[in-house]
């Protein structure tokens, strides 16, 4: 017997879909293995977080509350990775898409909710987006890789953020609270229902998210990206104006990313604090990654990037199993993802071959 | 020549990928002092069989078996180039496999020392120069490999593999990068190392250079072996017939009717990446007339193909495309005016390999209202010009919808020929339009292009290939370090006078030519 | 000025300078054989968590310091060859790898930390390296507490950029690794294998990378804690560019960047009455994407780095 790899001609939806349904399986079996090192039963700690992620209409609220900014920085990663921008910034670029939001809507603009959240939502995506564009434009004018400036950006965004809260943009009435003043009433995102923290930051997701699945497949626009992310040589032959469709990406998934900061902001919080996000911005990554950089999918592999984390929550408050259990399922999930995208780039082949003797 | 021992035996090599057979049960066998050539069109199994003697491909069936230290023929385990490499077997690839980084010695004692020691340069530098000097093969070891010419690159290939006290050198299509007089140099360099015992195989599809410096010819063809013979004793015509297998019909060329001006370069120069890829270029494309331009790989031919492409301008002179000058470099602008261009590498610029075959072949359009309405795709149209195409041009493929990396590279050019040919465009950059290219679909881009021409198409073409400038051109051109100057009518022309000319050598006076 | 001849005069600052430059030094080195092999190693900021963590938590148990180091080392190890067997054997791409590894990493050493010490609120200290004391050479006038009153692990780096630069420099070892990451060919071509190096580099430079975050908690803070590394990791990949990817340019590069640290903190004591702490803390990361961009256009990366090799390929 012996292995043989083959290349693929295709990957069918189909096999896709396979991959990341076992991606996130496997990662789930094998974070068995700490659990049982921590003292649990593994089979205990699943019920449980299957529990505490959909096991009410409060669990489910809140998983969805927790999916909405995965949805967005799943989007704005899968947007940017397809054209081949490695945007590793969507954390800063939510950072400042919350402080654009605060900044228009707690008091500077007075309209009415129905002109009040639109103009917080462009302000939001185009902050985040220009934090975007920037990194682009230093990558395509002095050549220095996109992927560093955008990391780094991510810690200068959140001192930048601290900085504020505790300065100019302080709330008086915070108590000596870090956190900036709150937004208006006609700013917040009204809740889907009551009692529950679900709210139209959700529905804003899911139309970003059949948006960009349109714009992929029926838009002039969403085919120069795909020229551009598969062959930046060719594209540029074929006259597709490679730098400037780059920017359109940058502004895309930098706004994408400011979106989920509005979200939270006009959503959950209602005021700006450095201790926002929880990292939404690199769980992103991995939903895009887990969603093989499709839109549709973004959105089923951000409800389970968000199901883990408030599933395991709910569990580690009942087994003392500690919540980082999440972190590790969500890192599992993107690496077994990638050895996944292996099977679909190759297919393996078991077959005897003779041996002379 | 045959009473001396073999050094190298082939039985029976048969190498498969999928439903294709590219080695079908060839056997070869290499005498000492022996230079053998590999003859045979692209695509007929030459260089798939090297990597299979070389260890980089694992055979289906048969084996290599090597002369052993002991006197006898001894098997070479498949898929390992270190045990090819101890046999004494030295390969010079097509692509060269040089660290650029580095300099020529280190390349040379790449892999020879154990990984963790000290202070063996020196013996290393001795034993080089011996060699150079026994050989011939003068080159400034201390150089890094980035600045050398690609004469001096193949030298240092060649003195790798002698480094490593080759029985065997096999050199893999060696002069596609030199000038003939540099192929003429190379010839005199492997003739002395044959005459100190060397075995060397020599791969080509070009049968006037394989007369010239080899001892025996194998011909492959569609991989298989087609024949063998001793160079002194063939017939040129014989040889053609195997290795083309059947009569192809010659591409018939009417003499040119030149017409207006259609593109011009006005004493062009160049700048690129900080060196001047062109000085005060003037040249005329008129229409209903075919330029050939010939010249070595990388002496400006890729700036003129930029500028004709839209992907840069001039530094300075001026472009002008129908008397008007270019002053932006957009391929966009210069596709909407008529302009047709063929990438020289087809597979990394002239397609995007993950996108369906009518994807492609509407790129460049992809903004004009034919494809597209209010940034809206019009896929309807898209697949019906491409339905059209693929019947048109005679792409294989299993339809519009189909990955255009799954194509070959015939039928990628076949594509871009479809893309670009339909608008019936007025100006043509052909660049280097049949490399790697099977004896029928050359004929079929030959006519395609001489079709535009009389029909009124001003066209360049850039080829490495002599035989296919004489076979389209109506007049030459020729570029060496950026300069270019003109050769005059193909008519008045021959081989010697476009090599001496390609090396740099004023066009001598009419009449002293020979 | 007067503040700046105050800070640049007291040896006090230099010694800082050289204490915050140590796990930088470890993570250039660590990221310099990587990317020289051609592998980009994104890993590295949980890297640095993982030696941080396993190195404290060894001590902690009672493994000594050495023991320690050891252990941290082969955390990073063992991430890189994970990171090695994606990118260099199965040729996934080497951004989403590594950023998955950092991502494991650290998650795999915070749950490892809580579940070891459930209940702790503040972090547990241990007996951490101390400066030694170098004959002769520590006593020196403003010398000695300058520049020989570090503990061991900075000496420790000091001898790596050494070893590294000699490696690369005068071993057929290097020569191979710096082949490997301009063209993988001209190696394989020579009978060396392609898979082998790169491996080993990923998984030695990925060890280096431990060692930065262990010197966090074994030399530094003498604790673990949550998000100690802090972007050090990014920043040693930016430096790695800065530095052309080689030794003592990297050694350089770590030493300016620890200088301007130690200084920062310094005048950050002087005027922080006037300006925000947090524009102080944003410099170190501000600086590193000037550094990056000022030397963009003319680094010379390793022609081969990102690039997955398959045997018997061609370009």
């Amino acid at each position: 017997m012996s292995l043989r790899l083959e290349p693929r001609d295709h990957a069918s939806v189909g096999l896709k879909l396979t991959v990341s349904l076992a991606a996130g399986v496997i990662a789930l079996l094998l974070v068995a293995i700490p659990v049982v090192a921590a003292g649990g039963t593994p089979l205990e700690a699943y019920w449980l977080m299957l529990q505490g992620a959909f096991g009410s209409m409060f669990a489910l609220s809140e998983t969805l509350n927790r999916a909405t900014p995965l949805i967005l920085t799943g989007l704005a990663a899968a947007v940017a990775f397809r054209a081949k921008l490695w945007n590793i910034g969507a954390e800063g670029q939510l950072y400042i898409g919350a402080l654009a939001a605060v900044c228009v809507g707690s008091g500077l603009l007075q309209l009415p909710p129905a002109l009040m959240i639109p103009t917080v939502m462009i302000a939001g995506f185009l902050a985040g987006g220009l934090m975007m564009v920037i990194p682009t434009i230093i990558k395509q004018r002095f050549g220095a890789d996109e992927v560093v400036i955008t990391l780094l950006l991510n810690f200068v965004v959140i001192l930048f953020i601290q900085m504020l809260v505790e300065g100019v943009l302080k709330d008086p009435l915070s108590m000596g609270w870090p956190q900036s003043v709150p937004l208006i009433v006609e700013a917040k995102l009204p809740k889907l229902l009551p009692r529950l923290r679900m709210h139209w930051g959700l529905i804003t997701g899911l139309v970003a998210a059949l948006i960009l699945w349109l714009m992929v497949r029926k838009t002039v626009l969403g085919f120069e990206i795909r020229a551009v992310g598969e062959n930046k040589a060719a594209a540029r032959f074929a006259g597709i104006p490679v730098d400037a469709t780059m920017l359109k990406v940058a502004l895309i998934s930098g706004g994408l990313a400011g979106l989920a900061g509005v979200g939270e902001v006009a959503g959950v919080k209602g005021y700006l604090s450095a201790d926002l996000s929880p990292g939404f911005g690199y769980s992103g990554i991995v939903v895009a990654m887990l969603a093989g950089l499709s839109p549709v999918g973004t959105v089923i592999a951000a409800v389970f990037v968000a199901a883990v984390f408030v599933g395991a929550d709910s569990m580690s408050r009942a087994t003392g199993i500690s919540s980082y259990i999440a972190d590790l399922v969500v890192a599992l999930s993107l690496l077994c993802v990638l050895v996944g995208s292996f099977f679909l780039r190759f297919r393996v082949k078991f077959e005897r071959r003779q041996v002379e003797a | 020549m045959t009473d001396a021992p073999v050094l190298l035996s082939l039985r029976n090599i048969t190498k498969r990928f999928g439903a294709l057979t590219a080695n079908d049960a060839i056997s070869l066998d290499l005498h000492r002092g022996e230079i053998l050539a590999l003859l045979g069109e692209n695509g007929a199994g030459k260089t798939t069989l090297m990597n299979i003697l070389f260890g980089h491909y694992v055979q289906d069936e048969g084996d290599v078996r090597v002369l052993s230290d002991d006197g006898a023929l001894a098997t070479l385990p498949p898929g390992s180039p270190g045990a090819a490499l101890k046999a004494g077997i030295g390969m010079v690839h097509q692509h060269f496999t040089l660290a650029e980084n580095l300099s020529g010695l280190a390349n040379i004692r790449l892999g020879t020392e154990p990984l963790l020691s000290f202070g063996r340069e020196s013996a290393a530098r001795a034993k080089v120069k011996k060699i150079i000097t026994e050989s011939g093969l003068d080159v400034d070891l201390d150089r890094r490999v980035a600045d050398l010419t690609v004469g001096e690159k193949q030298r240092i290939e060649i003195l790798k593999a002698l480094y490593r006290d080759a029985k065997v050198l096999i050199l893999d299509e060696p002069t596609a990068v030199l000038t003939p007089q540099e192929a003429e140099g190379l010839f005199v360099v492997l003739r002395r190392l044959a005459t100190n015992g060397l075995g060397v195989i020599f791969i080509s599809h070009k049968l006037g250079e394989v007369l010239a410096v080899s001892h025996r010819i194998l011909v492959l063809r569609a991989g298989k072996k087609a024949g063998e013979l001793v160079t002194a004793q063939a017939d040129r015509r014989a040889i053609a017939d195997l290795m083309v297998g059947k009569a192809v019909a010659e591409v018939v060329r009417i003499p040119a009717l030149p017409g207006e001006t259609l593109m011009e370069f006005d004493d062009v120069s160049l700048h690129a990446a900080g060196r001047q890829a062109l000085s005060g270029v003037n040249l005329k494309l008129r229409a209903g007339e075919i330029v050939g331009l010939a010249g070595v790989s990388g002496n400006g031919q890729s700036g003129i193909a930029a500028l004709i492409s839209g992907l840069a301008v001039p530094s300075s002179g001026t472009l002008r495309l129908y008397g008007e000058a270019v002053t932006k470099a957009s391929p966009r602008d210069l596709v909407t005016s008529g302009v047709a261009r063929m990438p020289e590498d087809r597979q990394h610029d002239g397609v995007v390999g993950t996108m369906s075959v009518a994807d492609n072949i509407a790129i460049e359009e992809v903004r004009s209202p034919a494809f597209s309405k209010m940034g809206l795709l019009d896929r309807k149209a898209m697949r019906e010009r491409a339905t059209s195409a693929i019947s048109g041009y005679d792409v294989r493929c299993p339809g519009p919808d189909a990955e255009a990396r799954l194509l070959s590279g015939g039928n990628v050019q076949k594509l871009i020929l479809a893309r670009v040919l339909e608008r019936e465009p007025r100006v043509i950059l052909a660049n280097q339009p049949t490399r790697g290219l099977d004896v029928g679909a050359q004929a079929e881009v030959h006519r395609r292009i001489l079709a535009a021409r009389d029909r009124g198409a001003a066209v360049l073409v850039i080829s490495e290939d002599l035989d296919e400038l004489f076979a389209l051109a109506d007049r030459f051109v020729v570029v060496h370090a950026g300069e270019l100057s003109d050769a005059g009518s193909s008519e008045s022309l021959d081989r010697g006078t476009i090599g001496l000319m390609m090396a740099g050598q004023a066009r001598p006076p009419v009449g002293i030519a020979s | 000025m007067d503040v700046l001849f105050d800070i640049l005069g007291s040896a006090n600052f230099w010694a800082a300078a050289i204490r915050i430059a140590t796990p930088l030094i470890f993570g250039v080195l660590g990221a310099l054989i990587c990317e020289r092999a051609g592998v980009l190693n994104l890993g590295i900021e949980g890297i640095f968590v993982a030696g941080a963590m396993a190195g404290w938590l060894a001590v902690y148990l009672g493994a000594g310091l050495w023991g320690g180091v050891l252990v941290a080392a082969l955390a990073g190890a063992l991430f890189g060859l994970l990171h090695a067997f994606l990118t260099v054997i199965l040729g996934l791409s080497q951004h989403v790898s590594g950023i998955g590894i950092t991502l494991l990493a650290t998650s795999v050493s915070y749950f490892t930390y809580r579940t070891a010490l459930p209940d702790v609120t503040s972090p547990p200290r241990i007996a951490a390296f101390q400066p030694l004391n170098i004959p002769g050479l520590s006593d020196l006038p403003f010398i000695g507490p300058a520049l020989f009153q570090q503990t061991p692990l900075t000496f420790l780096a000091l001898v790596f950029v050494v070893l590294v630069a000699l490696v690369l420099y005068r071993t057929p070892l290097g020569l191979a690794i710096r082949a490997v990451g301009d063209n993988p060919a001209s190696v394989e071509a020579q009978g060396l294998s392609v898979v082998g190096l790169r491996v080993g580099a990923v998984v030695v430079g990925s060890a280096l990378m431990a060692l930065g975050g262990a010197f966090l908690t074994m030399s530094a803070f003498d604790a673990f804690f949550f998000g100690m590394v802090n972007g050090r990791g990014w920043i040693c990949i930016a430096l790695v560019v800065f530095a052309s990817w080689q030794p003592g340019k990297a050694l350089l590069g770590a030493l300016l960047f620890g200088a301007f640290d130690a200084f920062q903190i310094r005048l950050q004591a002087q005027i922080g009455q006037v300006v925000p702490g947090q524009v102080f803390l944003m410099l170190p990361y501000l600086l590193s994407i000037v550094a990056l961009i000022l030397v963009a256009r003319r680094a010379d990366y390793p022609r081969a780095l990102l690039q997955p090799w398959t045997k018997g390929q061609r370009h």
